[in-house]
């Protein structure tokens, strides 16, 4: 009976290591990803320490956030729903978005992003949270995104705090300032935003007066947990957590990132012979 | 069965679910659930932003050509299912299972082609499997 159960093993085994072996040989170089496994004990965090190559420890796929802010996505349940002001429900609805309860087909969305316009600070990872590389320098901190292939800098030279009057001119991607609160926790504070973008991609909106906190925790050698929060008084009665602790894990340093470029032209092509199509309309507008 | 639109609907449900990847490009347009196989060859597989898609045309029973167009998710989430932009060419016979728009169109997603050969490529489930690293120490 053990012989025969030793037998079942091998041959289980044998047969799982052959197709995970299969499966690798299957992909391209770069493609491979580190993700969590049970019962894994990761080594101490290091001191002040971001940088590397990050994915959502769940897997590539766990911050693809289509239906809105992982932690708050447009459900419609009580519990999803935004703390708008008058004036902020007023611009959420003036949105058309592609995805959630009030989705219009794509071709009739008014979804700046996807005609290639800057997404922006938050949008770009309360949306498509995917690879990112985070470079520390005695003055910065950059965070460089696969989705769009857009960066960030945070001034971590330890100047103020940034008020929403620190910035004159509306930026796509804010004003960031950031700061060690122990050895472990990075806080960065945002403001200045364009008013054109999104917050998510169910089309929340900001207003200029928006602030967003994003908090990094370095829990060991190999994740960092972090938090969004959306500070703004004029569209949101009060603050709201719009990403509680995600987890990102490290991946290894020679791991590609990949390009996920917005083309202009690329994108017309796709509206013109699919998205149109599949609408069940037809644009008179020049491509 | 050749040459012809088989359209078979197969049961509501049979997805798992929402396809995580194709995540900025609407959901209202398709009749979510409903799966569709149809026969064809392809007159051209455009790899690009946002999302890849693949035509093809389908002799219909009458003798008609009907065009379809199915899309994919983008680039780097299809090379992370081992998919290339040479993953097909014109004049390649597929068997296309497509989750169909509502309004009837020859349109879709692509959920998975089949290959005379038996080849088959599949855009279903996550964009890559959560268990594939498994932090293991690597080659």
């Amino acid at each position: 009976m053990s012989r025969r159960l030793a037998l079942a093993s091998l041959t289980a085994a044998a047969v799982v290591s052959f197709s995970v072996s299969a499966f690798n040989q299957a992909r391209v170089p770069g493609a491979e990803y580190d993700a969590d496994f049970p019962n894994e004990k990761p080594g101490p965090a290091p001191r002040r320490d971001l940088s590397g190559i990050w994915e959502p420890a769940r897997g590539p796929g766990d911050s693809i956030q289509a239906t809105g802010a992982k932690n708050m996505p447009d459900t419609g349940r009580p519990e999803h729903a935004l703390p708008f002001t008058p004036a902020g429900l007023k611009a959420n609805l003036a949105n058309k978005p592609a995805w959630g309860p009030r989705a219009v087909a794509s071709a009739l969305s008014n979804d700046p992003q996807p005609t290639c316009e800057p997404q922006g600070w938050p949008r770009i990872i309360l949306h498509n949270y995917r690879t990112a590389q985070i470079v520390q320098t005695p003055k910065q901190v950059l965070i460089l995104y696969l989705f769009n292939r857009k960066w960030r800098n945070i001034w971590t030279d330890g100047r103020a705090n940034p008020k929403v009057d620190d910035v004159l001119e509306p930026r796509w991607w804010g004003y960031s300032v950031g700061r060690w609160q122990d050895d472990h926790t990075f806080v960065a504070e945002t403001v200045g935003m364009d008013e054109r973008t999104w917050l998510d991609n169910v089309g929340r909106p900001h207003s200029w007066e928006a602030r967003v906190e994003e908090r990094y925790v370095r829990r060991d050698a190999v994740h960092i947990d972090v938090t969004i929060t959306i500070d703004d008084p004029t569209y949101y009665s009060k603050p709201w957590v719009a990403l509680d602790r995600l987890p990102l894990r490290l991946q290894r340093d020679t791991f590609d990132i990949r390009e996920m470029e917005c083309s202009p032209s690329e994108f017309a092509r796709y509206t013109k012979e699919f998205a149109e199509p599949a609408a069940g309309v037809q644009s008179t507008a020049p491509r | 069965m050749r040459h012809a639109l088989t359209a078979l609907c197969v049961a509501a449900g049979v997805l798992a679910g929402p396809v995580p990847a194709l995540a900025h490009h609407g959901a209202a347009t398709f009749d979510t659930g409903k799966e569709l196989v149809v026969e064809g060859t392809v007159t051209e597989w455009v790899w690009s932003n946002p999302h890849c898609f693949l035509k093809f045309e389908v002799k219909e029973q009458n003798g008609t050509v009907r065009n379809w167009v199915v899309e994919t998710s983008n680039p780097p989430d299809m090379v992370n299912r081992g998919w290339t932009r040479r993953s097909f060419k014109a004049g390649d016979r597929v068997t296309v299972t497509v989750e169909p728009v509502k309004s009837g169109n020859p349109v879709g997603r692509l959920l998975q082609a089949a290959f005379p050969d038996g080849r088959i490529l599949s855009a279903r489930g996550p964009v890559a499997p959560a268990a594939l690293g498994e932090g293991a120490p690597r080659r």
